[in-house]
């Protein structure tokens, strides 16, 4: 909502300044988002009184004038307007002005006479058209006063956020009483028409105009008023200004009179030309399926029956609440107007807005809800209005579809739950005072207040709503901000909360940055396409966060990064459905993808090696163990495009592989891995107590095996340790060679074991014995040999 | 001797020459280790070349070979050890001090989850907890229960991505609030962090998904001043130190409703552009929780009030980072996140 500082103090006298104003509005009723002054390009303009006015001595139509325009010293400025007069004050400009049109003024001879700056007309100023002389002010102020601040053609606009609970701020007069409201000053109407509003109708032939409200659902009050023998044309300049201000565009006297109602009272009316409607009559219907009607922005709109419709004997004229037609439109050659001032089903105009996809001022607001109960005054405010800025007279009686509903029980408001809600004690009084200064009734009970909302305010439904007009009204800056006791919440923390806290940790430490990537994909199962998408190529929602890393990959690749270390934590959407919900099951998983240098490069190593699936699988397997830290977590190889399969306590959790991306050549190869966070239900690891740090001494035997190609290291693993006992401590394979020296179909692995004994010192011969049962059972099941050096 | 005892010799060699060389730590010490292991006259490895004659001769050539891998090992313990010892000795080569560490990949959080954290933090000092709820969610849980009328402009607040007539992504992290009230018992104390969902076109202001942090409190006897305290103490402990202000505003679920303004951050109060001349800039909506509210997720309300509050991360990461572009954020850019994890 755009509110006219000049307008809001038509409604009641304000002291404050725009910012002030400002502040005060946003403290106690709706966020003043920004201030903006209007007619800046006039600031360098100040009042001057001429002093001395002589003709020019080489011209006859020129003056010669002294200005003082409150510096102290007297401008020399010549000026050629018939009606310069010594004495007078007028708009002057002085040299290194620039005026409205974008001349600059400097200080120059006009036929031999220095003038030092320009005394200004109407139209010099952008304020109108009127050349005929400069712009005599007759105003209350001293030379070297700015322009802007003493002839009210600069204004200032709040540019407030009204939310959708409070429509009644969408107007001057609703911004105006809460004005008053927090300044304890009283709101009044403006007086542009006369106090007492006329409703005889003037003698002479009354147009004959039948109204029938056919639906009434969607128009639950329809009032018409009209008005002969107007004269359309410019509106006065204190009407269109105010149009002006607030951002709109002065069209002609009458229809300024309809907007004026609008921005100044938030009811929006409307004004057909009574001629153009068609067989003296006008129907409040529902559209007919595929009827058109041209709107007055030009467009032909094709109506329906969910639509409210204004229309004459035959055809539609007005799009009810939203739009007037051309067809009716009032223009310069209209002489008698019917005026409508309706309340149109808020929910009827937001369904045809949006259909329509026109919002207009008048949809806006009756969207949010207009006071039905004001529009019979304003009807008569408005017709007023219009005898007085385009002649005429009311001609024929108004009509009213409206049937008065039974008033609204009071809202009961426990004085003792004003105090527990907001945690302090309002006086009684001051509630009272809060509540009547913006239009509530209260009566006192015991314990508690009855109170009746006034008609504007719909959105006051209950005790919680009345108690938020008295926080606000008190104001908010009032309460205290001393901490109270309180219970801790009794909750544990959600376990995926920590242990994506663990598996973050993990990945951090693993040197990988974190990435919190759009969840859109271009592809997915069409229980997760988004119905009314943003793009057509983001419409669905991924079931693997890799999806989405893969892309953040390209990204850095289309940048030139060659290394990319990137790990999300994230919500992914499967296939099943959610337990308690029709929605998709969600889990949240982690995925990681690396690529390029493993290390950074040093001086000592110019080319680092790069990642390869080592380094995935060690990082899969480290962040499943975070994941599930009590789990034993291990990787099977797969059998597709994956590498391996992530398992935790014999489930599989996730995955290992290669990750094709769209990928430069100089690209090494991209890996990626992810896990289901939910897969199993994580434990904490189990405290386990302290092994002794062993004290007897270890014996090592490294043993180089000629293994068959389709033999698998963990088998060869599997069957040392069976084979070993319980003594072997540890088993670690620490090369792999193929070439020279070793049989075709066959491959190098060497092993190194460690032997211990917690308590004694081993032989040589039981370590020989168990390394000769190791090598004949790998003979004997898996049919492999040691190498011979 | 036999090629099994004169094999286990050597690999004690092995092992005490390991001991012997790490043990080294000057190169006066290192040498004396060279001559005890490999000494013509007195070195261990000539002794156990000596008693390579009396192994019988089939076994001899596997034998030298073993001598010979020993020598080779130990003569890279040597060497190995020298140069590790290469600092103090004034005639190795020169190194320049002055050239640069070996580094390793520093990994970092996303600058919004550090937000996140840190807010959490704060959250937890006060006796708050961790909880989480689904981002896919019905309409029941997304505005519904939350007093949203149906059909209302306030709908306009939250532009809505569907899934299906019913199934929406939540446009705010509040579903959280029913969850956790159908299923504890007050005293509730939560901190929900979440992803949310609008249909809002992706440009340098606005994201169609981001993340969103909710509050809620609730027990017997909570009101407005407790919001107040606990949100004032916490941009305190956030902010370090700022003032802050509580202006009207409107949500379907509080009653009243509160937004929370912190001075500007840029401008420290003054004014300027980013905060648009008035010296504030907001940070969280608030509000105590509407009876409907509390009545929809089966508590009593009248024995019970409330308050909650949401706020979002990343606009507070974007004005910490003086970031320019929200869609940084998503980029994932690897040159960004090296500078702004942590
Ligand atoms: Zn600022």
């Amino acid at each position: 909502m755009n509110a006219s500082y000049r307008w809001l103090r038509d409604f009641v006298d304000i002291e404050l300044s725009p910012t002030q104003l400002r502040d005060l509005l946003t403290a106690r009723c709706a966020t003043v988002d920004d201030v903006v002054t209007l007619r800046q390009d006039l600031a360098d303009v100040v009042i001057g009184r001429v002093v001395e006015a002589e003709p020019h001595p080489d011209s006859d139509h020129l003056w010669v004038t002294k200005v003082d325009a409150g510096k102290g010293v007297l401008h020399d400025v010549v000026c050629g307007a018939p009606n310069v007069e010594k004495g007078k004050l007028y708009p002057f400009a002085p040299v290194g002005t620039v005026l409205p049109g974008g001349l600059k003024l400097e200080k120059r001879k006009i036929r031999g006479a220095v003038s030092e700056g320009m005394l200004c007309s109407a139209r010099e100023l952008g304020l109108g058209t009127d050349h005929q002389g400069i712009l005599a002010l007759d105003v209350d102020a001293q030379p070297g006063e700015r322009f802007i601040d003493v002839v009210p053609v600069g204004d200032t606009i709040l540019v407030v956020d009204v939310l959708p609970n409070r429509p009644d701020l969408l107007s001057h007069e609703g911004l105006a009483r809460e004005i008053a409201a927090a300044t304890g000053k009283k709101m009044e109407r403006p007086s542009h028409p006369p106090a007492v509003l006329t409703r005889a109708v003037a003698e002479g032939d009354t147009p004959k105009i039948e109204i029938t409200v056919e639906d009434t659902e969607g128009a639950p009050r329809y009032m018409t008023a009209i008005v002969r023998g107007v004269t359309v044309g410019p509106s006065p300049e204190w009407l269109a200004s105010r149009i002006e201000a607030v951002g709109g565009r002065s069209v002609s006297n009458v229809v300024d009179v309809t907007n004026y109602m609008l921005h100044g009272f938030g009811q929006p009316m409307h004004a057909f030309d009574l001629a153009r409607l068609g067989g003296g009559q006008v129907v409040v219907r529902r559209g007919k399926n595929g009827e058109k009607l041209v709107t007055l922005d030009g467009v032909e709109r094709t109506l329906d029956d969910s639509m409210t419709i204004i229309a004459d004997a035959t055809s539609p004229q007005a799009i009810g609440g939203v739009i007037g037609g051309k067809g009716s439109e009032v223009t310069e050659t209209t002489t008698d107007i019917l005026i409508e001032a309706a309340a149109f089903d808020p929910q009827r105009i937001r369904a045809t807005r949006r259909k329509l996809g026109l919002s207009t001022d008048a949809s806006y607001r009756f969207e949010r809800g207009v006071d039905v109960s004001a529009i019979e005054d304003l009807l008569y405010y408005a017709a007023e209005l219009v005898q007085r800025v385009a002649g005429g007279s009311l001609g024929g009686p108004s009509t009213d579809s409206y049937e008065k509903p039974a008033p609204a029980n009071p809202i009961r408001v426990r004085l003792a739950r004003i105090t527990t809600l907001l945690g302090e004690e309002i006086p009684e009084n001051f509630s009272i005072a809060y509540l009547s200064s913006v239009g509530f009734g209260v009566e006192p009970e015991k314990d508690a207040l009855m109170v009746r909302p006034p008609s504007f305010r719909q959105d006051v439904i209950g005790e919680a709503e009345v108690i938020e007009e008295i926080a606000r009204l008190h104001g908010y800056e009032l309460f205290s901000s001393e901490l109270r006791p309180y219970r801790p919440g009794s909750r544990r923390d959600a376990p995926m909360h920590t242990a994506a806290s663990r598996v973050r940790d993990a990945a951090v430490a693993a040197g990988l940055l974190e990435a919190r990537p759009m969840p859109f994909v271009r592809e997915g199962i069409e229980s997760h396409r988004v119905r009314n998408p943003l793009a057509e190529d983001e419409a669905y929602l991924r079931t693997s966060l890799l999806d989405s890393l893969a892309r953040r990959v390209e990204y850095n690749f289309a940048h030139m990064q060659r290394n990319v270390r990137l790990f999300e934590i994230g919500t992914v959407f499967t296939h099943e459905t959610a337990a308690d919900t029709s929605a998709p099951a969600e889990r949240i998983h982690a995925a990681a993808v690396i690529v390029g240098d493993r290390r950074p490069q040093h001086f000592t190593e110019p080319h680092p090696p790069k990642f390869d699936e080592w380094d995935a699988k060690g990082l899969g397997e480290s962040i499943a163990r975070a994941a599930f830290p009590a789990a034993s977590v291990r990787c099977t190889p797969s059998t597709d495009a994956v590498l391996w399969t992530i398992i935790a306590d014999e489930a599989a959790i996730g995955l290992v592989r290669r990750l094709t991306v769209d990928a430069p050549v100089w690209a090494s190869p991209v890996f990626g891995i992810e896990i289901d966070l939910e897969a199993i239900i994580a434990s904490e690891a189990a405290t386990r107590p302290y092994v002794a740090i062993p004290a007897m001494p270890a014996m090592q035997v490294d043993l180089a095996l000629l293994v068959p190609e389709d033999v698998p290291s963990s088998d060869v693993a599997d069957a040392i340790r069976q084979a070993a006992g319980d003594m072997l401590e540890s088993l670690v394979v620490f090369d792999e060679f193929r070439g020279a020296g070793i049989p075709d179909g066959q491959r190098s692995l060497a092993w190194a074991l460690t032997f211990r004994h917690p308590e004694r010192t081993l032989r040589d011969k039981e370590i020989q014995g168990r390394t000769s049962k190791i090598l004949s059972v790998l003979e004997s099941k898996l049919g492999i040999r040691q190498r011979s050096s | 001797m036999t090629l099994d005892e004169f094999v286990k010799a050597v690999s004690a060699l092995d092992t005490h020459a390991s001991a012997l060389v790490s043990a080294a730590t000057t190169p006066a010490e290192l040498e004396s280790a060279r001559n005890a292991l490999l000494g013509r006259k007195n070195g261990d490895l000539s002794a156990l070349m000596k008693s390579l004659p009396s192994l019988p001769a089939d076994d001899r050539r596997e034998a030298g070979a073993a001598v010979n891998r020993v020598k080779t090992t130990i003569e890279e313990l040597l060497a190995n050890r020298a140069g590790s010892l290469v600092p103090v000795a004034p005639s190795g080569p020169r190194i320049d001090l002055t050239m640069p560490a070996r580094e390793n990949w520093k990994g970092g959080r996303h600058p919004v989850t550090v937000v996140i954290e840190e807010i959490e933090s704060i959250f937890r000092e006060l006796g708050f907890t961790i909880a989480l709820g689904p981002e896919a969610e019905t309409e029941w849980y997304n505005f519904t229960s939350l007093n949203f009328p149906e059909n209302h402009p306030a709908m306009d607040m939250h532009d809505t991505l569907y899934l299906s007539d019913e199934v929406l992504l939540r446009t705010h992290t509040s579903p959280v609030q029913i969850r956790t009230m159908q299923t504890t018992k007050p005293p509730i104390r939560i901190l929900a962090p979440g992803n949310v969902y609008r249909r809002d076109f992706f440009d340098a202001s606005h994201a169609p998904m981001f993340s969103q942090i909710e509050g809620l409190a609730v027990d017997e006897g909570i009101g407005f001043v407790d919001l107040k305290a606990t949100l004032t103490h916490f941009a305190n402990r956030f902010f370090g130190g700022t003032k802050t202000r509580f202006r009207p505003s409107y949500f379907p679920f509080t009653e009243p409703s509160a937004e929370m303004d912190v001075e500007c951050q840029i401008c420290h109060g003054s004014g300027c552009s980013s905060c648009k001349n008035t010296g504030w800039m907001e940070i969280l909506g608030s509000g105590m929780v509407h009876p409907n509210v509390l009545i929809a997720a089966g508590l009593d309300a009248e024995r019970y009030t409330g308050w909650a509050f949401g706020m979002g991360p990343a606009r507070i990461a974007m004005l910490r980072y003086k970031l320019p572009d929200i869609r940084l954020l998503y980029d994932s850019d690897m040159r960004f996140l090296a500078q702004v994890s942590s």
